[in-house]
């Protein structure tokens, strides 16, 4: 079975044109599999979570009731990069399972959406937000050993508690980064072989038969990753454990306890006067 | 493309007696099984061996598609009917003279004696990077060679481009519009009857189909309501060839005039864009108005806007406007323009 469809060229060649449209099933199964071995696990496995914490008075007196997280413009960015994600998947598959509606132009204009909101936000967290706060430090690393180790049953000292983002969160955010820049870099390129209403000037002939399909197949990789990758988002963001990280997003702080709980203030101070766009992250939006 | 020609694929002849039959067999093999009425469309594709199917379902045999029935509301045509059949028939010829204008221009007289209405206006698109087998978006692929700098696209489309430039190829389609057929459709959920103008799909639905027959659904008749019977008519195939080639353009229009005025209209061009275009903007423009010249260059001059010509098709844009005027003002009327 193959994942790629060929096809052959005028000029004889053998071509990739996109990918085989049952890898859809693969991703949306995939993804289904993965929350259910998850919930399962959680639910019947996994012991309950414990941190190391030694918390001083002073920093304990330091901690806001409502602990600010994503401030508006992180979480207007997350949700308008959501709405235009939703709308590129329901537009790129829907048609290939069968739901027929003129799908090319909103596609299009959603990637656009997407595209402008990614570079925004690599401008707002390379310069105006903590841009290391999303990606794995030595800590992260030691502390995963940690809890794998005592996950199966070995002695391992407690795990501190995460920094902003826990790690799983760290790993999510760069596969999505990876999938998203690869869907939205091949996506402008594919903009020059459909009309755009002038925004780019048509030019099939960018590149050869065999870039172009390599190019076709990536996006649909991507694209289908995105599929599983979405889901099992949306099934963190409901999970009972994580909605205090989802009402975040939506109000843009989380509770003293909460914070205290998972997040070690060492690893994320907040100060309760702090203005509310200081130390944020990179990942706000996810 | 390295292709053996006329040395068909193999592939399983079934040759039902009904058109029950045929569509059980339809549903049972669905995207295995390729249709063939006249086989016309059909034995090119299998000729040059670019569809493969693993079943033929062949419907010559199935007498109750076949025939023209008169009913108190009009006429039922088989989807079967031969074109020359209906060409010929005597309520078509004086109650709905389009349709027989427009099928005595199909092609040849051979192929009209072969040819039937289903297959008419089922048939594929004729674009030949399409029908030469490139992986262009119509065949499943990323690109339309036809819209490139460089891409022979003479007989494309200016209107409803959607990746593909492909046109609509049928001569029976515009006339079956403007005279407002239903189209009867067996489908694995019973019989479903849809307005002639939604029998066809654009690009921007489905990039792989001109009309929305789904495997396992059969066009079993058209039907035609005495609306438009014994309306003035008039019906207009430019090609390249007289003697025997598909439309560069068509026009059919069914028009009811009263003291000098249209009543009612219905214009509908073909091979302009990937189905036939009926014109709405035009009928209620002219409805009303006086059936003259003037009117006709105003409705051609507003049926072409919008038109976004190709690298070679710009002539498109003038002949659509003077088809347009003859179907209303007449050719005697009418004079030329560029």
């Amino acid at each position: 079975m193959d994942f790629i469809t060929w096809a052959i060229s005028p000029w004889g060649r053998t071509v990739p044109i996109h990918i085989a449209w049952y890898l859809i099933w693969v991703a949306v199964i995939g993804g289904l599999l993965f929350m259910i071995v998850h919930a399962l696990y959680v639910g019947i496995f996994a012991a309950p979570k414990k941190f190391t914490k030694n918390d001083s008075p002073a920093v304990l007196a330091a901690v806001p009731e409502r602990v600010p997280r994503h401030s508006l413009v992180a979480r207007a960015f997350h949700w308008l990069m959501a709405i235009s994600m939703f709308a590129l998947l329901i537009t790129a598959f829907l048609p290939k399972v069968g739901v027929k509606f003129d799908w090319v132009t909103y596609h299009w204009i959603a990637g656009l959406v997407l595209t402008a909101s990614i570079i925004f936000h690599i401008i707002h967290a390379s310069f105006f937000l903590d841009f290391w706060s999303i990606w794995p430090d030595k800590i992260d690393l030691r502390d995963a050993k940690r809890r794998l180790l005592r996950s199966i049953g070995k002695e391992a000292p407690p795990p501190d508690r995460f920094a902003k983002y826990p790690l799983e969160n760290k790993f999510y955010h760069a596969v999505i980064l990876l999938s998203g820049l690869a869907v939205i870099v091949t996506g402008v390129f594919m903009m020059k072989r459909v009309n755009t209403a002038g925004i780019f000037t048509r030019n099939p002939y960018l590149f050869g038969d065999m870039t172009w399909g390599m190019m076709y197949v990536l996006h649909g990789l991507a694209g289908v990753g995105l599929i599983a990758l979405i889901m099992v988002h949306v099934y963190f963001g409901i999970r009972p454990e994580k909605l205090p990280i989802t009402k975040s997003m939506i109000f843009g702080y989380m509770s003293r306890d909460f914070y205290l709980e998972e997040h070690d203030p060492k690893r994320w101070a907040v100060e309760e006067s702090s203005p509310p766009q200081k130390g944020y992250a990179p990942s706000d939006a996810d | 493309m390295a292709v053996i020609r006329d040395v068909m694929p193999a592939f399983d002849l079934l040759q039902p007696s009904s058109a029950a039959d045929a569509q059980k067999l339809l549903q049972q093999h669905g995207e295995e099984a390729w249709v063939m009425a006249g086989g016309l469309d059909s034995f090119d594709w299998l000729k040059d061996r670019i569809k493969k199917p693993k079943v033929l379902v062949d419907l010559s045999g199935i007498d109750e598609l076949k025939g023209i029935r008169t009913t108190g509301v009009g006429v039922e045509i088989g989807a079967m009917t031969t074109l020359t059949e209906i060409a010929n028939h005597p309520v078509i010829k004086s109650q709905y003279g389009l349709l027989s204008q427009a099928v005595e221009l199909v092609a040849s007289p051979q192929i009209r004696n072969q040819g039937t209405l289903g297959g008419n206006v089922s048939q594929d698109a004729r674009c030949w990077y399409y029908r030469g087998g490139w992986p262009c978006y119509r065949a499943g692929g990323n690109i339309c060679y036809a819209d490139t700098p460089v891409g022979r696209n003479r007989e494309h489309a200016i209107f409803g481009a959607n990746r593909c430039v492909a046109v609509h190829p049928s001569d029976a389609a515009p006339a079956l519009i403007a005279l407002d057929a239903k189209f009867v459709i067996q489908t694995p959920k019973g019989e479903r009857t849809v307005d002639a103008e939604d029998y066809f799909l654009g690009p921007e639905i489905d990039i792989t189909r001109l009309n929305i027959l789904q495997s396992g659904d059969l066009l079993t008749a058209i039907r035609i309501p005495s609306t438009f019977s014994g309306a003035k008519f008039y019906f207009e195939k430019v090609r390249d060839r007289n003697v025997w080639d598909f439309a560069l353009m068509n026009v059919a229009s069914a028009m009811v005039v009263s003291g000098g005025n249209i009543d009612r209209i219905r214009i509908v061009v073909s091979a302009v864009a990937p189905k036939p275009m009926r014109l709405k903007a035009v009928e209620d423009a002219v409805r009303g108005k006086a059936a003259d010249a003037t009117t006709g260059t105003m409705a051609g001059n507003l049926a072409v806007q919008g038109a976004v010509p190709l690298q070679f098709n710009a002539y498109k844009i003038p002949l659509m406007r003077n088809l347009v005027k003859r179907a209303i003002g007449g050719v005697q009327e009418a004079t030329w323009t560029s």
